[in-house]
C-alpha cells in the first residue's frame, strides 16, 4: 500500500488535509502531515518531510504532495538525504494539495502501484468544479 | 589561503551580519515576497553560529556540511534548501581539508553556484540570488586569475554581487514569490540577492582585517 505524505508551509493546513483525507475511510493507508517549521513558523523543513515519508512507508513507496516553492525544494533535498532503497520509492506529485491527496488517497487505498496514484493525483490539475 | 579557524571566524561573521541586516532583509522580502527573508535567515545562520562550536576541531569539509544541514532543517523559506544545497556542494568539494587555497575556493564556489541552479531550477536573469553569485564568481575567478590575492578578489567579487543586486531592481522577477507579482516587481531589488552579497562582503571584510 502506497503511503501519503502532506507537505505544506502551514503546519495547520498539512494537518488539516491529513484530516480531511482521513474521513474518506481508508485506515490501512498511511498518511502523514510535514507541514510547518521545526519551531512553529510557517515554512517547510526537509529533516521533517524525511521523517515523514520515513513513517508513511510500509515498503511499497510514498507519494509527496507539496503546495508550492520551498515545499517542492525542500522535499527534494529530503529526497537526497533518504537512503537509495526508499528514496527510489518516492515520487512528488505535480498537483494541488487538497484535490490532488485525495485522490491519491482514493487510489493508493485500491492497491495501485506508486505511478498510479501519482497519475490520479495530477489528474486533479484539471477538475472542474464549477459549470458555468 | 583560508584555514579551518579563518573559515569558522568568517561564519560567524556572516551569522553577525545577517543579524544586523536582518530587518532590512524582511523589508526587502515584504515588498514583493512573504516578508520573512530575514527571520529566516536569522534563524538559520544564529543555529549555524551555535552549531560551529560542536565542529571547529573539524575539518572543512565537515564545518560546511554543518553550516548546510542546519540551514536546510532551520530556515523555514525557500532560502533553507537554496543556502543549504550551496554549502552542501561547496563542502562536497573540500572534504577532508584543513585549510583552502586558491583552486578549493573557487572550486566550491563553482559548485555552490551550480547547486543553487540545480535546486532553484534558475538562471541568471531571474531577479535571484544567482543575480548577484554569478556575477561575483566570475569577478572571483578573474581577479585570481590575473594574480591578485584573495583578499582583494573578494573585494571585487562582493563590489559585482553589489551590481547584480543593483542590476535586480531593473528586473521583472520569474522565480519563487516575487513572480506572483509579475511586472510590479520591477523598481525592487531581490531579497535573496541582497543576502547572497552581504555574505560575499563578509568574507571580503573579514579577509581583510586579517592583513591589517
Amino acid at each position: 500500500m502506497i503511503g501519503i505524505v502532506v507537505v505544506s508551509h502551514s503546519e495547520k493546513i498539512a494537518q488539516g488535509v491529513v484530516e480531511l483525507c482521513s474521513q474518506m475511510g481508508r485506515e490501512n493507508i498511511k498518511i502523514e502531515a510535514a507541514g510547518g517549521t521545526g519551531d512553529g513558523r510557517i515554512g517547510t523543513d526537509a529533516m521533517k518531510i524525511m521523517e515523514a515519508i520515513k513513517r508513511a512507508d510500509n515498503g511499497d513507496g510514498v507519494l509527496v504532495l507539496v503546495d508550492m516553492g520551498s515545499a517542492v525544494m525542500s522535499t527534494e533535498v529530503a529526497l537526497e538525504l533518504l537512503d537509495e532503497d526508499l528514496r527510489n520509492k518516492v515520487l512528488i506529485a505535480d498537483a494541488p494539495i487538497v484535490e490532488g491527496s485525495i485522490g491519491a488517497v482514493v487510489q493508493a487505498s485500491m492497491g495501485s502501484s506508486l505511478e498510479e496514484v501519482k497519475s490520479v493525483a495530477e489528474q486533479s490539475k484539471s477538475m472542474i468544479k464549477v459549470k458555468e | 589561503m583560508i584555514t579551518r579557524d579563518l573559515l569558522v571566524e568568517i561564519l560567524k561573521n556572516v551569522a553577525d551580519t545577517i543579524k544586523e541586516n536582518k530587518e532590512l532583509l524582511t523589508d526587502l522580502d515584504a515588498a514583493i515576497g512573504d516578508a520573512d527573508h530575514g527571520i529566516n535567515m536569522n534563524k538559520g545562520f544564529k543555529t549555524v553560529s551555535e552549531k560551529l562550536d560542536t565542529v571547529k576541531d573539524k575539518d572543512c569539509g565537515t564545518i560546511l556540511k554543518t553550516v548546510a544541514m542546519t540551514l536546510i532543517s532551520t530556515v523555514g523559506g525557500a532560502s533553507g534548501p537554496l543556502y543549504g544545497t550551496a554549502f552542501l556542494k561547496a563542502s562536497m568539494a573540500v572534504n577532508g581539508k584543513m585549510e583552502l587555497d586558491n583552486e578549493d575556493i573557487i572550486k566550491m564556489f563553482d559548485e555552490a553556484i551550480k547547486g543553487i541552479v540545480m535546486r532553484g531550477k534558475a538562471q541568471r536573469g531571474e531577479k535571484t540570488m544567482l543575480d548577484a553569485l554569478i556575477p561575483a564568481y566570475e569577478a572571483l575567478k578573474g581577479s585570481l586569475e590575473k594574480g591578485d590575492d584573495l583578499s582583494e578578489a573578494f573585494i571585487e567579487a562582493a563590489d559585482a554581487a553589489k551590481e547584480g543586486v543593483e542590476y535586480t531592481k531593473t528586473i521583472k522577477a520569474t522565480k519563487g514569490r516575487a513572480s506572483y507579482l509579475g511586472d510590479r516587481s520591477i523598481g525592487h531589488q531581490d531579497p535573496g540577492a541582497t543576502s547572497s552579497y552581504l555574505i560575499l562582503r563578509t568574507v571580503a571584510n573579514t579577509l581583510n582585517q586579517q592583513e591589517d
